[in-house]
């Protein structure tokens, strides 16, 4: 998900790459630089996406060379979104870009399965995203500090990967603003917890719990 | 009109058919498939890389000790697993566009460089080049381990493993792996891990091959562990002379003599 506050965006990922049933990456970093204030967030094949980001990484460095300034993040979407429109039948891509730029400032843009190319104030996608929708609805507020970003991404994040099988592992998270890039961890032992159905059937009052019975398996 | 030159790359143009006749229950050609174990280590000053060396053909073993760590420059090597011709192939093209690339450059080409290479040739295919490959080496950087899946997508991991043993060798690192190993601890790590490929996984087995890339010296150690070796049978199991009564014996002269005569005579060859 990508998330834009006054003075710059805060993109976050989960890190769970899988082939099936088989987690192949617990540790993958799907926040993908493609220039020094541009990131973008990749969901759907692994190879697709990492395919395009390489091909607009090598766009955006030419662009910077020969225009000796650095690319505006519309910029940089519109060559994403080229891309996957023009192969739209061939690539299974979801796609966030989101950065900084002197001319209009933090922007996020959302580029979708078909190819489609949406500015949007916040923007979430992959599979957990379906079950986040709400929770930022209800969340997002216009006019956000850093901080306040930064904890709305996390949530986010964190509640999407307990609902989510194919979500998990770790959270990843940028800060781009005009002075830099600033990248963020949160270990999956330290994820926001919220409700964990612990006070689901709550036992029956004035019974004493019986302490669980701990029995050593036997093995032959 | 229809060109007359055939274009680049693969031909796709007898799929459909060949799924037709897939579906009407003739069965395709089948690939030599290495069903594998393949994985790589990092550890304080390199990477090693191991692999088992069975090939398989469906349920038929097709080569007992095969090898599968390729080469791709002095210093950067790669575990080949999924359609051994493929890897083999692919390895070998890339292997040769870098020392190439090395040549033009002028410098020791980058691990980068070789996984760059290789992900964008099978990104190319779409996945219809069977490669999956485990990437490690060392150039001006450091240490880098790479995977590459069929499709093209990359991971950069400490540790990594691939092919059908995957699961098993994965275990072994889960439970086994530190950082900053020493080149020791990480060879025993990486001859586990092949060894629980081999014994836990119908798809490998046979012997175990490993590599030792750090910045100065590759060391590969081709059947450092053979722990399937044939034992000498205890007992013979041929039958003893006299075994099998008969009883008529008749021996024939299979010999056929034949005499020459010359006829007219005169013409003899010389044999002086």
């Amino acid at each position: 998900m990508a998330v834009q506050f006054t003075d710059g965006v805060v993109v976050g990922a989960d890190s769970r790459t899988t082939m099936g049933s088989y987690i192949a990456n617990r540790v993958t970093d799907k926040l993908t630089h493609v220039h020094d204030r541009v990131y973008c967030c990749r969901s759907g094949s692994a190879a697709d996406t990492q395919a395009v980001a390489d091909i607009v990484h090598q766009h955006l460095q030419l662009y910077s060379q020969v225009s000796g300034a650095p690319p505006p993040v519309h910029t940089a979407a519109s060559i994403f979104q080229k891309l996957c429109y023009e192969n739209k039948d061939a690539l299974s891509a979801g796609i966030i870009v989101a950065g900084w730029d002197k001319e209009v400032g933090p922007s996020v843009y959302n580029i979708p399965l078909g190819g489609g190319l949406f500015r949007q104030p916040w923007a979430i996608g992959g599979s957990g995203s379906t079950y986040v929708y709400g929770y930022c609805d209800a969340t997002y507020k216009e006019g956000c500090g850093r901080d306040e970003t930064v904890n709305f991404v996390k949530n986010t994040l964190a509640l999407a990967m307990s609902r989510d099988g194919s979500s998990g592992g770790v959270i990843r998270m940028c800060v781009i603003t005009e002075e830099g890039v600033e990248r963020l961890f949160v270990p999956g032992n330290e994820l926001p917890q919220f409700w964990q159905g612990s006070e689901v059937l709550p036992n029956p009052k004035g019974k004493a719990v019986p302490e669980p019975q701990v029995v050593p398996m036997v093995v032959e | 009109m229809a060109s007359v030159f055939s274009p680049p790359g693969f031909d796709f143009s007898n799929q459909l058919r060949n799924n037709f006749m897939a579906q009407k229950g003739l069965p395709l050609p089948k690939a030599t498939s290495t069903g594998t174990t393949i994985v790589g280590c990092l550890f304080d000053g390199g990477i090693v890389l191991g692999a088992d060396t069975r090939a398989t053909e469906g349920p038929i073993v097709a080569d007992k000790n095969c090898e599968k760590i390729h080469y791709i420059t002095e210093s950067i090597r790669c575990c080949g697993a999924g359609t051994a011709a493929d890897t083999e192939f692919t390895t070998a093209l890339i292997s040769s566009n870098m020392e190439l690339h090395g040549l033009t450059t002028g410098r020791k080409p980058r691990v980068v460089t070789a996984m760059t290479m290789l992900k964008q040739m099978l990104f190319r295919y779409q996945g219809q080049v069977g490669a999956a490959l485990v990437l490690g080496g060392v150039d001006s950087t450091g240490p880098h381990l790479f995977t590459i899946a069929p499709h093209g997508s990359t991971d950069k991991l400490p540790y990594v493993t691939m092919g059908s043993g995957s699961l098993a060798a994965m275990a072994v690192f889960e439970s086994g792996w530190k950082a900053n190993m020493s080149r020791e601890a990480a060879l025993q790590l990486v001859k586990d891990a092949i060894a629980a490929g081999i014994f836990n996984d119908l798809g490998s087995g046979s012997n175990i091959d490993a590599c030792i890339i750090t910045a100065s010296h590759t060391e590969m150690l081709r059947n450092v562990e053979m722990p399937n070796q044939r034992v000498e049978k205890e007992r013979q199991y041929g039958f003893r002379r006299g075994t099998t009564a008969w009883k008529t014996e008749n021996v024939r002269s299979l010999i056929v003599n034949e005499e020459i005569t010359l006829l007219g005579g005169g013409d003899e060859m010389d044999t002086t």
